[in-house]
């Protein structure tokens, strides 16, 4: 459990990880992971109630969480290696041939911390339930939580997902949608107009929640919230607002920097720009 | 003479619904997920008899598939089910990422595939999903030839550790395997023996397969024949110990050519041991509508058909 000044020097440290990360492999996705990192920084050291040190696939026992838009993996490995799933040392393999890192979550190399693999859009919403639904029957008072993009939301599966949740009360589950409105084709208004998310989901039964994602206070506040909701019949929903590309002036809010990696001079300019921490560099 | 004889007809997919029960009580992380089609599919009963491990997902065939993967990654035994058609083609991603890259242990149960599904017609004959899982890396595929194989092959396939597509079928077929002979994952079922044509089937045609036999028996062909009841992995010193024998192979099977049955026998004949080979099967073809032994008949997978073909065969030699 980390303090708000300690959660927003990880988170800074985390967003270092991410720009490394990406700029050694000369690959990735920089944009979503950096606007995700004070969220996941918070669930990872604050929220779950997991077990790095003795991960075990089938989460008997702790909370569990599924990142459904895969692609920003650089994010989710960082704070996997900073609360001690495996050596932050091996997140400089990212993307390299036989790492445990591949450029989307995987179990083919056996990474800890991943249970499902993901990338193809649109199935985290779905694994999450089905973990839900398991530790119901198994009589788990633990939590299941899912991450997703907005771009994301364009798929299909999402509302079956959405559906199945709400009419089966799978009330165990806290989904959240990273709301940066941004997707690689551009806006998501223009791309895909998501309208009303709010309105969309507590119309298939989700209690919903919205945040500032970016805000290391009002993700802890929201989340703890969220927790108070769960139980009660609705599977819980978090439209998390962020900023793609948050704490790197030149990535903010630019769909290019979804999926591009940044080049010795973006890379040292976005790392002035995020100080060194406590925590160190890997 | 055919060797074999039945007493009734029945349908392999109300043999998964025995199959299912007898797993489900041995078993208690079985679990059953359905899209829909709880009757036809054959769940019914155990869904009656265990309400707290059924699932009714809707028409929602994708998020069945991921729901099943999660339950699985959870340490569950869940069971799919919906039509072959929508079992494969219709949740090939789903199947790809969140059940077979993850190697998630969930059993993809897709009966009415093939022709015999009959009036429905093209949509819901599923005629590539043998081909289409055995191309997926990690994937066993297992399709049982009657009933009582098809009980077998479902307790076989929930205590099989890894992802399984269990293929079955809709109308009712002679019932002749032993009720009580247990099923294993990997094994080809020598029906009996010849030297002259190795025919190698699976599911409905197994039946009319052994009854062509007996036919070439009165050419004076001898034919042994077997039930290759898992396609993968293919037992291949199966195959290959009966070609060393006979020096040739017909493959018949309810699927596309391109793909399955013959493909994977192809495959292994080109790598050691070359011989002539004919492939019966569907010929890059949708099928339509018809009664079941109608369209058998219509795209040639009948006695008839597969006698000529052995006879085109041994012309070859």
């Amino acid at each position: 459990m980390l303090d708000t000044e300690q959660l927003k020097a990880m988170a800074t440290q985390v967003r270092r990880d991410i720009i490394r990360m990406i700029h050694t492999s000369k690959s990735g996705h920089p944009g979503g992971s950096l606007g995700c990192a004070d969220f996941m920084t918070v669930l990872y050291f604050n929220v779950l109630e997991h077990n790095p040190k003795t991960f075990r696939q089938d989460g008997k026992g702790e909370d569990v969480f599924f990142l459904s838009n895969g692609h920003i993996a650089p994010v989710w490995y960082s704070v996997l290696a900073r609360t001690g799933y495996f050596p932050v040392q091996e997140l400089g393999t990212l993307r390299k041939l036989g790492s445990r890192l591949q450029g989307h979550p995987s179990l083919s190399h056996h990474l800890p911390g991943i249970r499902v693999a993901s990338g193809s859009l649109g199935q985290g919403m779905s694994n999450a339930i089905g973990m839900a639904l398991a530790k119901k029957m198994d009589g788990d008072k633990h939590l299941v939580y899912s991450l997703h993009g907005d771009g994301e939301l364009d798929e299909g599966q999402i509302w079956e997902a959405a559906m199945f949740a709400g009419s089966k009360k799978v009330d165990n589950l806290i989904s959240v949608v990273d709301h940066n409105g941004i997707q690689i084709d551009g806006n998501t208004q223009n791309v895909m107009d998501l309208g009303n998310l709010r309105a969309k989901f507590e119309a298939f039964g989700w209690d919903v929640l919205e945040m500032n994602g970016n805000d290391i206070e009002a993700v802890k506040e929201t989340l703890s919230q969220a927790k108070a909701r769960t139980g009660k019949g609705k599977p819980v929903m978090i439209v998390m607002r962020t900023e793609m590309g948050h704490g790197v002036d030149f990535m903010t809010n630019l769909a290019k920097w979804h999926g591009s990696a940044p080049n010795d001079e973006q890379a040292a300019s976005a790392l002035a720009q995020l100080p060194t921490t406590q925590y160190g560099d890997y | 003479m055919n060797p074999y004889s039945y007493t009734e007809k029945k349908d392999t997919r109300s043999g998964f619904g025995a199959g299912l029960m007898l797993a489900a009580q041995e078993l208690p992380q079985v679990v059953a997920l359905c899209a829909d089609l709880t009757g036809s599919v054959k769940m019914d009963a155990f869904a009656k008899a265990y309400p707290e491990r059924f699932f009714q997902v809707g028409i929602a065939e994708a998020n069945m598939i991921s729901i099943a993967a999660g339950m699985a990654v959870a340490g569950k035994i869940p069971f799919t089910g919906t039509f072959a058609e929508f079992s494969t083609g219709r949740v090939y991603d789903q199947i790809r990422q969140s059940v077979a890259y993850t190697g998630a242990n969930v059993k993809i149960y897709a009966p009415h595939a093939g022709l015999t599904v009959g009036e429905d017609g093209a949509t819901h004959q599923a005629l590539e999903d043998l081909g289409m899982m055995r191309m997926m890396p990690g994937m066993t595929v297992v399709h049982p030839c009657d009933y009582n194989q098809a009980v077998q092959a479902v307790v076989a396939v929930a205590k099989h550790e890894g992802p399984v597509y269990l293929r079955c079928g809709r109308p009712t077929v002679p019932n002749f395997t032993p009720a009580d002979q247990k099923f294993e994952i990997g094994k080809g079922y020598v029906l009996r023996e010849g030297n002259d044509v190795t025919l190698i089937t699976m599911g409905h045609l197994v039946w009319p397969v052994l009854e062509a036999a007996s036919v070439l028996d009165e050419k004076g062909v001898h034919a042994e024949v077997i039930n290759m009841a898992t396609l993968k992995p293919l037992d291949e010193e199966c195959v290959l110990r009966s070609v060393r024998k006979t020096g040739c192979i017909l493959t018949c099977e309810e699927h596309q050519v391109n793909g399955g049955l013959g493909d994977a026998v192809a495959q292994l004949l080109v790598h050691k041991y070359p011989a002539p080979m004919e492939m019966l099967g569907v010929n890059d073809q949708f099928g339509q509508s018809g009664q079941p032994q109608e369209l058998l008949d219509f795209y040639g997978l009948n006695v008839e058909g597969i006698v000529n073909r052995v006879m085109t065969l041994r012309g070859r030699l």
